[in-house]
């Protein structure tokens, strides 16, 4: 029991140095990061670390062609309580990016694993590293359940026109 | 690296002793030993085995170490107010603070006591008394925040308290100064010099509930006046007893250092609670007129609330037989403790030669054949040789506190040899003594007072520092010294410093209570009335005078962080909600001109500042915990008009200026 508290310790505490570690891989800065993700390094580094769906749990999102209403309107819910004092839904930047046409420009699967995610992508996924040397406030782990990640998916396609 | 760091720190170690014993010729006083380095080196990023939960004396808190390297983590407010955290400043905190008297921001606790169940460490809560206004406070371990403060009717001076009943049935609070009471009244308008007429002391039971922890006054036993010093529950065979140490049985009311110290014997007090419970069932027992206030801090509401209750049922002991005992005790007795197996109950006659331990089954025995030597005031007193185990002949000087290990032994404090003695419970032998540096007070073994005792370290508190440190002028800092009790001779392993005074402390293996540790509360589950739960809620509302400000802060900003129409003459209230939900993200709050405090708000909290705004301008209000890179940017501004102007009330999160054409 103490042995796995200690070595949970020592994890913990490895996470916590590369995480200060993380903000000197200027890797890619200029580059739009997702395209870049997908061409060049998928071949030679491992696939989780470079795929562009993100590093996490979740690796196929399957989506209606259509809105699901419920799903988006628990994620308005969700958006405006922990979400909205740093995304607005315009193009807008405040603290992080704006909202709109995210569901463009990144998979489905990359959201998800972003929200639910955060730290770890954001020391080891290119795309999520180039945009905190941008922004540079750390995504916070805003403590989302995976279906608290779904519904602010499917607010985000509403927020980008899907009916 | 390991060993590498662990020779420097040996080789320092040398050079601070040799260099000690250079200047000061006391190297051989330092009282180390070479591979002490090595155990209490705890790595960077690794964890102590031990929390050591330390009593702030003076400060009126409780701080929490790790043992083995006697690293201060928090300090706990719980008596007293913390401008740090806001506790007693912020609108949610302040009715803690609130007792018969009104507000007290300040007092003096002694003694934790952390829950059990079968009388082994459960990890739960963390009591503490406060002496001077008598008050018990739970510390919840999950948050590591006092929860419930229940203040003393019928109680002057709690320095018995709150030791806890073997399964956190009740914690107890004794008078320590007893004081004038009648069948009408308490404490009526007297003469001070009518002490043995008038003055009574009382011994109090707090009832915990078994689920929630919230306390509640469940009875008091009405006694003869004297000093009740300290107290122990007994265990397994015992537990249905509570003991307390009893001096001044010579009921002086002046110069107490002489004539509290004119009789041989004192008393040792046994209770037996499970009797009194039983009465209290049966509707037995006088209803007092009382007025004592209990407060409670929810972690829901955020917010903590007061209520004066009035009545209190007291037992006297002279109406039933079987509940109070008396069993003299050589010389003002101090540290009243029982051993592991509750066979043995260890008092410090602080002015004795001897520690006289007295043997449960002997004291069964002797109120089973009414084996008494007479009365005190009542209440029978049994004959000493007929409930003694033995006494330890010549253990030291002024013997105060005996904690126990696993294996049969006893550590009790000296405070006048400045010493521990190691004894034997059942042979009464001194095997061991070590000096400490300099005039222990309390000691504490992990799991020392509980059926289950850790052993591995007894940490000694020292009353008296002097050149153990650098100096800091005339007042020095308090002092803790940790000693190996693995093998047979007892070693000094560390001196750590401790805030305010330290006296009593427990230490409780890491692993019960760390797992339990909350990181956030629940954005959802907030239910404070002015919560701002995500931006949209963040708003301005003017009621009378008074100007309400529901605020959110993430990083790195303050919705709203304009804010204008606030008018001189208004009372201005900032309810701020940190909206962060990861762990280790507080935002504080400050505004110029303050009178009170900051806030500190941990994630998904909501706490208020109230601000009375003093002069017309515009003042700027700040986050004062570093969050972000952009923390120095988290910022705002409260404009304040004359009376009667007729600027609107208005508040804006602001425009983000555009970005600089490229």
């Amino acid at each position: 029991m103490k042995k796995i508290s200690l070595s949970v310790t020592a994890i913990l505490a490895i996470f916590l140095m590369a995480s200060c570690g993380g903000e000197n891989n200027s890797s890619n800065a200029n580059a739009s990061a997702s395209k870049e993700v997908g061409s060049d390094q998928t071949q030679e580094a491992s696939a989780e670390e470079t795929s562009d769906k993100g590093i996490g749990k979740f690796t196929d999102i399957k989506l209606d062609p259509t809105l699901n209403k419920a799903f988006a309107d628990g994620g308005k819910g969700i958006y405006d309580m922990k979400c909205g004092s740093c995304h607005r839904l315009t193009e807008e930047r405040l603290v992080g990016p704006g909202f709109k046409g995210v569901t463009e420009r990144r998979k489905p699967e990359w959201i998800m694993n972003f929200i639910t995610n955060a730290a770890e992508m954001l020391d080891k996924d290119p795309a999520a590293i180039a945009m905190l040397e941008e922004c540079l406030v750390r995504m916070p782990n805003q403590n989302l359940s995976d279906d608290d990640a779904r519904n602010v998916l499917e607010f985000l396609r509403m927020n980008d026109g899907l009916k | 690296m390991r060993t590498k760091s662990i020779q420097i720190i040996t080789v320092a170690l040398i050079m601070v002793v040799t260099m000690f014993g250079a200047c000061k010729d006391k190297g051989a006083k330092s009282g180390s030993n070479k591979d002490a380095a090595s155990k209490v080196y705890v790595e960077p990023g690794k964890y102590d085995e031990f929390y050591n939960f330390v009593s702030g004396g003076f400060s009126g808190q409780m701080s929490v170490y790790g043992i083995p390297s006697g690293r201060l983590f928090r300090i706990i407010p719980v008596f007293s107010v913390d401008p740090t955290s806001g506790y007693g400043y912020s609108e949610e905190t302040k009715p803690m603070l609130n007792t018969s008297h009104g507000f007290v921001p300040w007092d003096d606790s002694h003694h934790p006591a952390l829950s059990v169940s079968e009388g082994a460490h459960d990890g739960r809560w963390a009591f503490i008394n406060a002496n001077n206004t008598p008050r018990i406070a739970r510390i919840d371990l999950k948050t590591f925040r006092t929860v419930d403060i229940i203040e003393i009717p019928n109680s002057s001076g709690n320095h018995s308290s709150p030791f806890i009943t073997q399964n956190s049935e009740y914690v107890v609070a004794g008078t320590r100064f007893s004081y004038p009471m009648d069948d009408a009244a308490s404490n009526p308008d007297v003469s001070i010099d009518t002490y043995k007429e008038n003055f009574k002391g009382t011994v109090s039971f707090i009832g915990i509930d078994p689920k929630s922890g919230n306390m509640s006054l469940s009875f008091q036993i009405i006694l003869p006046g004297m000093n009740f010093d300290l107290a122990r529950a007994g265990k397994k065979a015992s537990g249905d007893w509570v003991f307390f140490s009893c001096y001044n049985s010579e009921q002086a009311n002046t110069l107490l250092e002489v004539n509290a110290s004119q009789k041989d014997k004192d008393f040792v007090m046994a209770v037996n609670w499970k009797k009194c419970e039983e009465l209290v069932k049966q509707g037995k027992g006088t209803k007092k007129k009382v007025r004592y206030a209990h407060n409670t801090y929810s972690d829901e509401t955020h917010s903590a609330k007061s209520e004066i209750l009035t009545e209190s049922i007291m037992l006297d002991p002279k109406e039933y037989e079987g509940l109070v005992y008396f069993m003299p005790c050589p010389k003002s007795p101090h540290g009243c403790d029982v051993d592991p197996s509750g066979k043995y109950i260890v008092a410090s006659g602080k002015l004795a030669a001897v520690i006289p331990v007295f043997s449960f089954d002997k004291i069964t025995k002797a109120i089973e054949a009414k084996t008494f030597e007479g009365d005190y005031q009542g209440i029978p007193v049994l004959k000493y040789d007929a409930v003694l185990h033995g006494e330890v002949k010549k253990p030291g000087l002024g013997p105060l506190h005996t904690e126990f290990d696993a294996n049969g032994f006893a550590y009790t404090s000296f405070f006048v040899s400045s010493e521990i003695v190691k004894w034997n419970v059942e042979k009464l032998e001194v095997v061991d003594r070590v000096p400490t540096y300099y005039s222990i007070g309390h000691l504490s073994v992990p799991g020392g007072p509980t059926t289950k005792p850790w052993g591995k370290y007894v940490i000694a508190y020292n009353k008296i520092t002097k050149d153990r440190y650098l100096p800091t002028g005339p007042e020095l800092t308090q002092s803790a010294q940790l000693y190996s009790i693995e093998g047979e001779k007892m070693k000094l392993l560390l001196d750590f410093p401790t805030t305010g005074e330290p006296h009593y402390a427990e230490a409780i293996p890491a692993d019960l209570v760390a797992k339990n540790s909350v990181k956030i509360f629940k954005i959802e589950e907030n239910k404070h009335p002015y919560a701002a739960k995500g931006e949209a809620q963040a708003k301005v509302e003017r009621k009378g005078n008074e100007v309400h400000v529901w605020m959110t802060s993430i990083r790195s900003h303050f919705t709203p962080d304009n804010i204008e129409g606030v008018k001189m003459g208004d009372v201005v209230y900032f309810h701020v909600t940190n909206l962060e939900q990861d762990w280790d993200v507080p935002h504080g709050f400050a505004v110029k001109g303050a009178n009170n405090a900051e806030l500190l708000i941990m994630p998904g909290e909501t706490a208020t500042l109230k601000w009375s705004p003093d002069r017309v301008g515009v003042f700027p209000m700040y986050c004062t915990d570093f969050c972000s890179a952009l923390h120095q940017e988290m910022q705002g501004y409260v404009r304040v008009s004359p009376a009667g102007s007729n600027v609107p009330l208005s508040f804006s999160t602001g425009k983000v200026a555009p970005a600089p054409a490229k």
